[in-house]
């Protein structure tokens, strides 16, 4: 059982990073699809500078950058040329996914995968002296150091969100971005400011993926996480807490399709389909309740 | 004399250079740095070009839409031999070598049946039965585990020859799992480092991965835990020496290479060959990064087994005994 939810926290961990970087794009008014292409980018960088430099702490700046720079040109497309959000952030994800295989090629010689990292150019587990030899949680401080920042970044973002001025104008600029505007702050500015810190955050959930869970960039390795983050978050209601708790519980039932698959009778293509019924189920069942920001993907 | 020798020579020397032949190599999914199937078939390629002077282009498919078209643009543009690495390459090369009757073609893993296709297939189940034996004769926990990639006939002829020889041993229980059902599961290392995690919390301690670029994740995971892992196709020991217990070798270069040979010499020849433990087209792997790993005992054991595979008085469980490949 134990193990069950360590693996949980695992397959959690990139999920809830993307999703808190989400929230802040969708609540300031920004459709932001693209979640996957800035992942799936934070996962290629993040892999190839550990990869040169020999170290995975390395790693986070430039993927924190690139990251910015990926949900940057959504902000330039959205905000500068009014482009519609859903097509912006499609041809986002089609661009990571073109040229993260290219650029593989050109650097490495094949565009599957970059090299193996090896065992001390990747994260490890960080044991927490004391709390994590508690009985029955201790396996809870026992995790990667980005395991550690997803379950606290959470109450970080809950708390910047609805207790600080920055927060309140990201709010105000995906609900009613008029009467910002009338109050003196350009809704536009707030959205590309959201948008960068988002895209950082969902590359950090790549970043997990190539440097510490796998030890390598494969193609398209984030195989769909960022649209899992994005329907994580509608569950959530683009609230931070429970969109931590809705991210845990796809990281469980990923875990969960793994470990039934041992149990012979259930024919296993029903068992790897799980996570994406359970999300069916989760969409079809609760949405109902979530009310998105009112200005969403709204072109003005 | 002299003058007709070099004649003949420049003659003999201006019509091999004139032989030199074009091949075209599509390799599957898991890429030419897969480290395991697809990168056998490239060595095996790199090497004719090396060694026969040929002239090799290599494509790597993205996705499994993209072979036919790879396979056609090879035979339009006159290439001499074009190679299709895995199953999947089936159908695409059954098409496009009735749309080329005169094109010489290579499938690997599959039976084509077509009378310009050379189709080579590997006895999986004879390798893997060794690799069975130093799983059981290596487990503490009398435990060991399986990780397939795509969930497919071919893989579990793996998993079926690798069951039975660590069952072979007495008191061992063999979990497995697969990766995915798609052609996907070949290049998903998180994934396949989930189930190997699963595994060794079952206390497995030696896991044997046939699973494409998702082994990576096995590797690291016994790693990680400190277990052992057995490499499959490529030699793989040298990935992480001290992990890896031994590979499971499938030579698809030697295929690879003796196809481009015999087309090279006008000797191609079509039909189905097949390439088991007798005739050195598996095995396992045995070098200076496993050496320390394996105890006489257990070397003295899979060579004892060895020999009753290849004199036939050990007769493997085959997989497709029970349900053909396609």
């Amino acid at each position: 059982m134990v193990e069950l939810l360590e693996s949980s926290l695992r397959l959690g961990t990139p999920l809830i990073l993307a999703a808190m970087g989400g929230i802040l794009c969708e609540r300031s008014g920004v459709a932001t699809i693209c979640l996957e292409g800035a992942m799936l980018w934070g996962a290629f960088v993040a892999a190839i500078v550990a990869h040169y430099l020999h170290s995975p702490w390395s790693s986070i700046v430039p993927c924190l950058v690139g990251g910015a720079l990926v949900l940057g040109i959504h902000a330039f497309a959205t905000q500068k040329a009014k482009a519609d959000h859903i097509i912006s952030g499609l041809v986002v994800n089609l661009l990571v996914a073109g040229s993260t295989p290219l650029l593989c090629k050109f650097l490495f010689g094949s565009p599957t995968n970059s090299p193996n990292l090896a065992r001390a150019d990747r994260f490890h587990e960080l044991a927490i002296p004391f709390l994590s030899a508690l009985p029955g949680v201790g396996f809870i401080f026992e995790e990667m150091p980005l395991t550690y920042l997803a379950l606290i970044l959470p109450f970080v973002l809950h708390r910047l969100l609805f207790r600080s001025r920055f927060g309140l104008r990201i709010t105000a600029a995906g609900e009613d971005p008029d009467t910002l505007l009338s109050c003196g702050v350009k809704p536009d500015r707030v959205r590309w400011v959201a948008l960068c810190l988002g895209g950082a955050l969902a590359a950090l959930g790549g970043a997990f993926l190539s440097v510490s869970h796998a030890s390598q960039f494969t193609r398209d390795m984030t195989s769909g996480r960022g649209y899992i983050a994005l329907t994580a978050l509608i569950f959530g209601n683009w609230r931070p807490l429970p969109t931590l708790l809705s991210c845990l519980l796809f990281g469980f039932a990923d875990a969960l399709q793994i470990r039934l698959q041992s149990a012979e009778m259930i024919p296993i293509q029903f068992i790897q389909a799980l996570p994406y019924l359970f999300t069916l189920v989760v969409l079809v069942g609760f949405v109902g309740k979530a009310r998105p920001p009112s200005a969403i993907g709204r072109v003005s | 004399m002299l003058k007709a020798l070099l004649f003949f020579s420049i003659l003999g020397f201006s019509l091999s250079a004139q032989a030199a032949i074009k091949v075209g190599l599509v390799l599957d999914k898991g890429g030419k740095d897969d480290k395991s199937f697809n990168a056998a078939a490239f060595r095996g390629a790199s090497e004719a070009e090396k060694k026969l002077g040929i002239t090799l282009k290599t494509v790597e498919s993205s996705d499994d839409t993209a072979l036919e078209p790879s396979l056609r643009t090879f035979s339009r543009k006159g290439y001499d031999l074009v190679i299709g690495v895995g199953f999947a390459q089936l159908n695409p090369i059954k098409k496009v070598a009735a749309e080329f009757p005169k094109t010489h073609f290579l499938l690997i893993d599959s039976d084509a049946g077509s009378p310009n296709v050379r189709s080579v297939m590997f006895a999986e189940h004879e390798g893997s039965y060794l690799v069975g034996v130093i799983a059981g004769m290596k487990s503490q926990t009398k435990t060991v585990g399986f990780v397939g990639g795509m969930d497919i006939p071919l893989i579990r002829r793996f998993e079926m020859g690798y069951r039975k020889g660590a069952e072979s041993i007495g008191g061992i229980t063999v979990v497995s799992n697969y990766v995915g059902s798609t052609s996907d599961a070949w290049r998903n290392p998180t994934k396949g480092k989930e189930l190997a995690l699963a595994q060794i919390s079952k206390k497995a301690d030696v896991i044997f991965a046939a699973a494409g670029t998702s082994g990576m994740g096995v590797f690291d995971a016994a790693e990680e835990k400190h277990v052992f892992a057995i490499g499959v196709d490529s030699n793989q020991n040298w990935v992480k020496p001290g992990t890896i217990l031994t590979s499971m070798l499938k030579h698809g270069e030697t295929a690879v290479y003796q196809a481009i040979e015999d087309r090279n010499a006008n000797k191609f020849t079509a039909g189905l060959v097949s390439m088991g433990l007798s005739d050195g087209g598996v095995g396992y792997a045995l070098d200076e990064f496993n050496k320390p790993l394996l105890t006489p005992a257990i070397l003295k054991k899979v060579e004892e087994v060895k020999k009753q595979i290849v004199a036939k008085q050990l007769k493997v469980p085959d997989y497709y005994s029970i349900k053909p490949p396609q």
